[in-house]
């Protein structure tokens, strides 16, 4: 699904993000790891073409993509789950159709089947910024998916959540994983990234680290800092 | 205090007792106001959002225009105006000296830059994280800049609020580019700078009471729009 090669991003002239080979198959889950500021979220703004890498390759379902962006109908094969929800000033319901809107693909029975997956067909009606933080992210996944992308990006979506809203989004994810929706999941949470993802990719200093399936890094890290950072251990 | 009471039953009589002349200044006077709302409203909200969302070259000057546009004397407007629209001007070929479409291109610069300027303080206001959201919820320019504008509305309608009271109650302008003709550009603010020449007061009172009227009830109807907006936030 993603090819990236001898990717760099700058912010100003400091270089927040250096990766130099990194694959994600299509319809396999993705963990990324590192410690806060490790250039995840920087990552997860380049798969979702909202920040063009300065340097690099960066190759989309095979094919290249321009310095200009992605086509309009390529950006929305991808939606993102950030960590805030940010919700638009509007009912629930709105806010979980507004993705089939913009396409002109409106369609109730799509809507209703995303918020009765994310449990919140009761409070359809109800404004999206009354919400408390865990059903609020639960509009955000439903948001995200109800316009069936074919790329899921999340970005910490259960920190700070209470644990029976990270059990329902971690079952969704879960669920997604035999799917063929490719998911990358930005999250600090090691346990959570053992549970959810096919593969896990290490970034530190904003430098991928190592990349490899879940098992392999957490079981035989090639690199020490991998298997220092899995066994809990202050690498930076 | 005599006179007041005079104006105010002359302001009874004007709307009331069946003076047409008195209707077609009031008529006139929304008809302008009116529609060079509607034109910089059309043109100021985009413009505004273009000023928060994007960044190209010349926009710190163009802010800086706004800006400048947002404190600019209505006289002055009305000169420029009138020296654009005079038979030697660059527009003269129009013949809109002296009509109503001379005094809604006047209305309309004077209103454009503060609905632009209040509208892009409105949606820089909004956490521009949610522009991100949005983006990645696959929306155009436009489609992000419209859902800014109505996620901003409240800011917005104030923007447009502000706009009409600058024009229904500006004279400089009109009186310069329309002449004040009786039957065709004579609007309230300039038929009441007229009969207070004139000596006429109780008239010009009527007028002034008819207009403090129409920008009430406009105002007090938006201010009830805006709050119920605010309560649905």
């Amino acid at each position: 699904m993603y090819e990236l090669t001898k990717i760099v991003k700058r912010y100003h002239s400091r270089t927040v993000l250096q990766v130099v080979q990194l694959r994600v198959a299509a319809g396999r889950t993705l963990a990324l790891l590192g410690p806060s500021g490790a250039g995840k979220s920087t990552l997860l703004r380049l798969l979702n073409f909202l920040e063009a890498p300065d340097g690099g390759e960066l190759r989309f379902d095979g094919q290249l993509v321009p310095a200009s962006g992605p086509t309009l109908a390529q950006r929305r094969q991808i939606t993102t789950v950030f960590q805030r929800p940010h919700l638009l000033d509007a009912s629930v319901w709105a806010n979980v159709a507004y993705g089939l809107r913009i396409r002109g693909h409106y369609e109730g029975r799509q809507v209703e089947r995303a918020l009765r997956e994310v449990r919140l067909w009761e409070l359809r009606h109800a404004p999206g910024r009354t919400l408390s933080g865990g059903e609020a992210q639960r509009v955000a996944l439903a948001r995200a998916l109800v316009v069936a992308p074919r790329v899921l990006l999340l970005d910490e979506p259960t920190a700070n959540l209470d644990p029976a809203n990270v059990a329902l989004i971690e079952a969704i994810v879960a669920e997604l994983r035999g799917s063929a929706v490719t998911q990358v999941i930005v999250t600090h949470n090691l346990f959570q990234a053992r549970r959810l993802a096919d593969e896990a990719a290490l970034l530190i200093d904003g430098q991928l680290v190592e990349a490899g399936s879940v098992a392999q890094l957490f079981e035989q890290p090639h690199d020490p800092r991998t298997a220092a950072f899995c066994q809990g251990t202050m690498v930076y | 205090m005599q006179t007041l009471i005079e104006g105010l039953l002359q302001a009874l009589r004007l709307l009331f007792g069946g003076d047409g002349s008195t209707w077609e200044i009031i008529q006139l006077s929304l008809y302008v106001s009116a529609s060079a709302l509607l034109i910089s409203t059309l043109l100021g909200l985009p413009l505004g959002a273009l000023l928060a969302l994007s960044r190209f070259r010349g926009h710190k000057l163009l802010i800086a225009l706004v800006y400048t546009g947002m404190g600019l004397p209505p006289v002055v407007v009305g000169l420029f105006v009138y020296l654009l629209l005079s038979r030697s001007g660059p527009l003269g070929g129009l013949n809109w000296l002296f009509t109503p479409q001379a005094m809604i291109v006047a209305q309309t610069i004077i209103s454009l830059p503060l609905i632009a300027g209040f509208a892009m303080s409105a949606i820089q206001a909004i956490d521009p994280a949610l522009r991100l959201q949005l983006q990645s919820l696959g929306a155009t320019p436009v489609q992000i800049s419209a859902t800014l504008l109505w996620e901003a509305r409240i800011g917005v309608l104030m923007a447009i609020i502000a706009g009409f009271g600058a024009i229904i109650s500006e004279v400089g302008a009109v009186m310069l580019v329309g002449g004040n003709i009786e039957g065709a550009t004579r609007v309230l603010t300039t038929a009441i700078v007229l009969e207070t020449r004139k000596g006429a007061f109780d008239v010009a009172i009527a007028l002034a009471l008819v207009l403090l009227g129409i920008t009430f009830v406009i105002n007090a109807a938006a201010l009830a729009f805006q709050q119920r907006l605010a309560r649905r936030a």
